[in-house]
């Protein structure tokens, strides 16, 4: 321990002062994982952008850093909500400006998307008995199937190859006949050194259409719920530019969900981000925040938009019938499938299906394997 | 002087924007400051006609710098955004050369490169931007390009250059400033996200909705701007409207209200000049139902 070097208390200003610096960072970092098990994907690189960004407003500086660190970690309007509820769990309600919301009633009683496995001895043995008729199975409704014909239901499904229809695309490309492309024959001079040649053409490509699959889960559609989802899974992962949601009493966005590989841990996910399984039915409401929030904005403005349900409406009837319209004022085409469409001695009663039918340019069953082909089918030609 | 270092604070931004008459708030000045600080593309997503492609322009002009945009549609790409050379006038200097006999002693080589110069390049907005930096790029709308061209762009906004084969890559001396906008038709690439500083847009409040009425129409009487405001304010709380009224339709209510000599806003006047407000029919009507309710004080 000899004489203290010069400079010293400059040293241990510095020491001092990197240490707040260091549990700064630490705090942030902290919320930064706190933040992503909050469902919001922060990423290593957001989270350093976020330390930088912190840094240059300062971090004594609460509203500041609130926003830097919002600016550099959140990504859509659904982040934002979550940001203010760990913001203020985590530093302790300093920015009481941004009241933040209630948490949603996380996973209100998720209903089983399928009802579990039968024991070994039964599924093998309905096994034999439905491969010999996967052609009954096709017909059957699926609200009246058995575990067994289920699970063997879910297979079939694998094989559905769903495409997208088509529209003319703004772009053009090279084709045989066509109109004369200018720039192309004079590129193809230009390698000549300037002699001509041959006339190109070109004409406008093809382009896949979007399609919009809105899914009824209140408590009259359980028993389809999941073959639905089965469905529309098939479209997200067969690479359609599709857009899934489910209505009920909310409306949820399950697209990313489905994107998972294996069907049944797709409809998991699916399953656990909606919370308003088996729950009422508010079409009506349901259609409107859709076209609010995404429909009216671009997403079925000239998309296929199908609409699965029975069309048992809790509100008013007259309301659905003007959403619907609307709807059909966006879309390309609007197509409603719905379960008992299918069966014998079906009459469109229900006041929800009466006021919305004129709006709708199809109206099919949606009950069995055959009735999802044909919808599929439908679809790909709209 | 550096468009990272020209303003000091998040308040000193504020207040030049306020100069040129766009009014921004704390969160939105702050997250503007710190993109130009961190040298950052800066996301700008909310409803239409809450001020994004404004920021952008308001940006530049207090910078004193260009602005460069580029409209976003559908089956954009490289060509449009970046360069394009210049085909007919190739051709033409192809055959002039041929004509007078002149200078293709130099062989085929020096021909070629004659002809892919600098004078025979379009220069598109994304690589205008990149040589004539500093400057502002707006890339305004850009949910309405393809994903393919959210990759490409993520290339140019990453590294600030351009590879043309023909003559090389061009580096952006000082990076330009970007201002990307999106009215969320479909949800962006993450990794385009990533690069970006995000911010949500809302609808101003009544205080600093009235401070724009009256900077941007001061030809409004104070009075009048009040009573504009405050209705559409009210409009705006309605949920189930189509199509609620941004900023730029309270202007232009104000604006033609003050055309048709209007000195206060009552129910005959409102309902004949709503629709410069609004633009559906239902909305119209729902709106003109409750107009005693709305302009109630």
């Amino acid at each position: 321990m000899s004489s203290p070097p010069p400079g010293m208390p400059a040293q241990a200003l510095t020491l001092r002062h990197r240490e707040v610096l260091h549990q700064a960072d630490e705090m942030l970092l902290g919320f930064a994982r706190a933040l992503r098990s909050a469902g919001v994907a922060v990423t290593a690189d957001r989270e350093r952008t976020m330390l930088e960004a912190v840094a240059a407003v300062g971090f004594h500086d609460m509203g500041a850093t609130y926003l830097a660190a919002r600016a550099t970690l959140c990504g859509s309007p659904a982040d934002l909500e979550r940001y203010d509820q760990v913001f203020v769990a985590w530093f302790g309600g300093v920015r009481a400006g941004h009241s933040p919301k209630p948490p949603p009633a996380a996973a209100v009683q998720v209903a089983p998307l399928h009802d579990g496995e039968g024991d070994g001895e039964a599924t093998g043995e309905s096994i034999h008995a439905i491969a010999s008729a996967t052609e009954v199975l096709r017909h059957r409704d699926v609200a009246t199937m058995s575990l067994a014909e289920r699970t063997a239901l879910a297979g079939l499904f694998a094989k559905l190859a769903p495409q997208a229809p088509q529209r003319r695309a703004h772009r053009h490309t090279p084709a045989h006949r066509g109109r004369v492309d200018a720039r192309a024959t004079l590129r193809e001079e230009l390698r000549r050194m300037g002699e001509p040649g041959s006339i190109r053409r070109r004409r406008r490509g093809l382009r896949p259409r979007r399609i919009v699959l809105l899914i009824d889960v209140s408590g009259s559609m359980t028993s389809y719920a999941d073959s639905l989802l089965r469905l529309a899974h098939r479209y997200v992962t067969n690479g359609t530019p599709v857009e899934v949601f489910t209505v009920g009493t909310r409306l949820t966005h399950v697209t990313r969900a489905l994107r998972q590989k294996d069907p049944e841990r797709a409809l998991v996910t699916a399953g656990s981000m909606v919370p308003d399984w088996s729950g009422g039915t508010r079409l009506a409401q349901g259609l409107a925040i859709f076209q609010q929030r995404w429909g009216r904005r671009g997403l079925a403005r000239g998309a296929v938009v199908v609409l699965f349900s029975d069309g048992w409406e809790r509100d008013d009837p007259q309301a659905l019938g003007e959403q619907v319209r609307r709807l059909q004022l966006l879309a390309h085409r609007v197509i409603w499938s719905n379960p008992h469409r299918g069966k014998d001695g079906y009459l469109p009663v229900q006041q929800g299906i009466v006021a919305a039918l004129p709006f709708v340019d199809d109206f099919v069953s949606g009950h069995s394997m055959a009735a999802f082909e044909d919808l599929i089918g439908m679809v790909a030609h709209a | 002087m550096e468009p990272s270092e020209a303003f000091s604070s998040a308040a000193d931004l504020a207040r030049r924007l306020g100069e040129t008459g766009y009014l921004a708030d704390e969160a939105l000045s702050t997250v503007g400051w710190l993109a130009l600080r961190l040298q950052r593309p800066l996301l700008l997503e909310g409803e239409p006609g809450t001020g994004k492609t404004a920021l952008a322009e308001a940006i530049a002009q207090t910078l004193d710098i260009p602005l460069v945009r580029l409209q976003c549609y559908e089956g954009i790409d490289a060509t449009q955004a970046l360069y394009d050379w210049d085909f007919p006038r190739q051709i033409l200097h192809l055959r002039a050369l041929q004509a007078t006999g002149g200078d293709t002693t130099g062989g085929l080589e020096e021909v070629e490169d004659q002809l892919f110069d600098d004078r025979f390049l379009l220069a598109r907005p994304v690589l205008r931007a990149l040589r004539e930096s500093p400057v502002v790029l707006l890339i305004d709308e850009i949910d309405r390009a393809d994903d393919e061209f959210e990759a490409f762009l993520l290339e140019v906004l990453s590294t600030w250059q351009v590879t043309i084969p023909e003559l090389g890559t061009i580096t952006a001396a000082t990076p330009p400033i970007v201002v990307l906008t999106s009215n969320r038709t479909r949800e962006l690439h993450d990794a385009l996200k990533r690069r970006c500083l995000y911010h949500w847009i809302e609808h101003p409040d009544l205080e600093r909705e009235l401070a724009i009425v009256r900077s941007r129409a001061p030809q409004v009487s104070a009075a009048l701007a009040t009573q504009v405001v405050a209705a559409i304010q009210r409009i705006r709380n309605d949920h189930q409207l189509i199509k609620p009224p941004g900023v730029a339709e309270t202007l232009d209510w104000a604006r033609a209200l003050q055309e048709l000599g209007t000195s206060t806003l009552d129910v005959e006047t409102a309902a004949a000049s709503l629709g410069a407000a609004v633009k559906y029919r239902e909305d119209a009507e729902r709106i003109r139902a409750a107009l005693d309710t709305i302009l109630a004080r």
